[in-house]
């Protein structure tokens, strides 16, 4: 076992990167979750945002516009969603389902010429002296710019919902949609506009793994990160600043596992494959402790009529 | 996991729809169960060019059927299930995970022929099939030693089982017998496939100095980690993976089912299909060894394709002695070859290597 192999700087910068892509669908679903629906799609979202990203980021040499698109596919395909639950009222578990069923499916249609191409790579920021200042610098200052976007965008929502009367709003749809309807919002468009936001977030998650993290086009390539959002999004009882922490946790433990792995650490593989799930799940549970519940009309099915 | 076990029956639904439609018996229908995408670049996607060269070989007297992205274990029940309910006369399994599974199903299912790939229990209707990777193994193994300037070499493992634990260590043996200073540093990632978590992986070794990186995961995101950092020599997994050659990737091992497949069906049409246990590598072109790009150089180059055509003629056995187990115990004399017992059922590492097999 040799310690001294892991480069705690570049373990923190990768973790940062691993957790970016949970993050962004993760903080989508809680603006969803918070406006009382249950968007399951999120990994169909995700993968849809992947190749539309990828896509567009080859054909445009730009993967800025990559992302702008991923953001559009996203928001396209939960329009869907938003269709069948919101206008036809069909269930949301099962909608949610299926939008991901169809979202893997039209993916690897859409992806079928992309398999094995090189996407143009996304550059760095540049912060200039900042970038050089030891141990901070490489952890803070040399990533791209999409993972200060998750940041900003966490922190964003927070401000928003907490102290804005949009945010207001949102959770008064979100806890009772009936009294909301009663006071004169409109639910079916707030929900539906929260829904679109939810898609193109996760869009963009998704396309941060073909664009940055990986990069290239494989069908199926989110493999599950879509449900580990959604998880986190419940684990961090629907609050923006513990889907970061999660997030980070849960990246962070990823990549120090495969880390003390090739350091050969004397721990069975077996617990630290497990450890980024346990570890994350455990920490977000005892934070919980403070009772704080789901949105009250989470999953309901709104009519103005009922 | 309800969330997953919903998500995997109504994919089998929706897989399965097409394949309802069966009309009458006149074909022959042959079902594939595939552990991850058909277009994972690997695999899954070399299984499926074998179905396709089903379709192409007997036309119009075969129809096959496949279910993509299907969960090891007990969840690939429902989907065998299905595809015998459909009418499949004969099901290839294409994973080590589908193993019990397929054992269960076949005895319900008495009629219908199946086919584990890469397993070890058989039945009166339950074949197992394999390639002999460990000799593609060999021969990276070999260029690996050569060309790692670090010394270290990084492998990426899946699952800890036979197959890929006979792969690390032909891989390891070969690499050490050129180099002897060579260090292996192994991450078990847990998955077939995951791009994400591969690329990570590959990183990971990467940052600890690894400059050959080997793979037993099914997707190219490996590669695209190595090219990424520039000075990495990788190796095609399942696939050629060809779109990073010459450089990550420097050669490759490629599984070629078509001819067992088109094989196993004829067997199934004709009605002389019988349980059996198939084993083959490089000699009989189960295992293809893609092209060895210039990055290699010529003398290595040269030495890699002489212990292939050693392989293929028998000359040369992978795991030849003497090799001692990692504990130091003896394994094979002097001379002695590997039996097949042994290797099937490969559960230690050979002397040198580090850490442990997770149980």
């Amino acid at each position: 076992m040799d310690l001294s192999v892991i480069n705690p700087i570049l373990l923190i910068a990768a973790l940062m990167s691993a957790a970016t892509p949970i993050l962004l669908a993760a903080t989508g679903e809680l603006v969803v979750e918070r406006a009382g629906v249950l968007n399951l799609g999120v990994e169909g979202m995700m993968i849809l945002g992947a190749i539309c990203g990828f896509a567009i980021a080859v054909e445009t040499g730009s993967p800025l516009t990559g992302f702008l698109a991923a953001a559009v596919g996203g928001a396209m395909l939960s329009l869907l969603f938003a269709l069948l639950t919101q206008v036809a009222l069909a269930n949301q578990v099962a909608s949610g389902l299926a939008l991901t069923l169809f979202g893997l499916g039209l993916s690897a249609l859409l992806g079928q010429g992309y398999v094995g191409i090189k996407p143009p790579r996304m550059p760095d920021i540049n912060f200039g002296f900042l970038s050089d200042i030891p141990v901070v610098g490489p952890i803070l200052f040399s990533h791209d710019p999409v993972l200060y976007f998750g940041l900003l965008l966490v922190a964003a929502v927070w401000v928003t919902l907490k102290f804005t009367r949009v945010g207001l709003i949102l959770r008064a749809v979100g806890e009772n949609h009936d009294a909301a309807h009663a006071l004169g919002y409109k639910v079916v468009r707030i929900r539906t506009l929260a829904i679109m936001f939810g898609g193109a977030c996760a869009g963009m998650g998704g396309a941060y793994i073909s664009l940055i993290r990986v990069p290239q086009w494989t069908e199926g390539m989110t493999a599950g990160v879509g449900w580990i959002a959604l998880a986190l999004v419940v684990f961090a009882s629907w609050k923006p600043w513990r889907v970061l922490l999660g997030a980070y946790l849960f990246g962070g433990i990823t990549q120090l596992q495969l880390n003390l792995q090739g350091a050969g650490v004397a721990i069975p593989v077996e617990y630290l494959a497990m450890s980024p799930y346990i570890i994350t799940i455990v920490v977000l549970v005892i934070l919980s402790a403070d009772k704080s519940a789901a949105p009250g009309s989470l999953g309901r099915t709104f009519h103005a009529s009922h | 996991m309800k969330l997953t076990t919903l998500l995997a029956s109504a994919a089998v639904a929706l897989g399965l729809a097409g394949g309802a439609y069966a009309d009458g018996h006149e074909k022959t229908k042959v079902g594939f169960v595939f552990v991850g995408p058909i277009g994972d670049g690997g695999w899954t996607y070399e299984h499926n060019k074998g179905r396709l060269a089903v379709e192409e070989a007997l036309g119009d007297a075969v129809e096959t059927v496949y279910v993509e992205n299907v969960a090891e274990g007990p969840d690939s029940e429902r989907v065998m299930t299905q595809m015998a309910l459909d009418g499949a006369d004969l099901i290839f399994t294409t994973s080590f995970g589908y193993m019990d599974p397929t054992i269960n199903i076949a005895a319900k299912f008495p009629d219908v022929k199946f086919e584990h790939a890469t397993g070890y229990k058989r039945a009166d209707n339950v074949s197992t099939y394999s390639a002999r990777f460990y000799e593609g193994r060999a021969i990276q193994g070999h260029i690996a030693g050569k060309m790692t300037k670090s010394n270290i070499i990084g492998y990426i493992a899946s699952y800890p089982i036979p197959e890929v634990i006979r792969g690390i260590n032909a891989a390891y043996i070969h690499a050490a017998k050129v180099n002897p200073d060579v260090e292996f540093k192994i991450i078990w990632a847990y998955t077939w496939f995951d791009p994400a978590k591969e690329a990570d992986a590959a990183r990971a070794l990467i940052e600890q100095g690894a400059d050959v990186v080997l793979q037993h995961t099914d997707s190219t995101a490996p590669q695209a980690a190595a090219q990424e950092a520039g000075n990495v020599v990788t190796f095609g997994q399942a696939s050629d993976m060809g779109q990073y050659a010459p450089f990550p990737r420097v050669s490759s091992i490629i599984d070629d089912w078509a001819p067992y497949y088109i094989a196993r069906t004829k067997a199934v049409i004709d009605g002389t299909w019988e349980s059996t246990d198939t084993w083959d590598g490089i000699g009989p072109g189960m295992v293809g060894i893609g092209e060895i790009s210039d990055a290699v150089p010529a003398d290595v180059k040269e030495e890699a394709l002489a212990m292939k055509a050693a392989i293929a003629d028998g000359s040369y056995h992978p795991f030849t002695g003497p090799l001692k187990k990692q504990d130091g115990s003896d394994w094979l004399a002097d001379g002695e070859v590997a039996d097949d017992g042994t290797l099937a059922g490969m559960n230690f590492y050979v002397e040198g290597l580090t850490g442990e097999i997770p149980q």
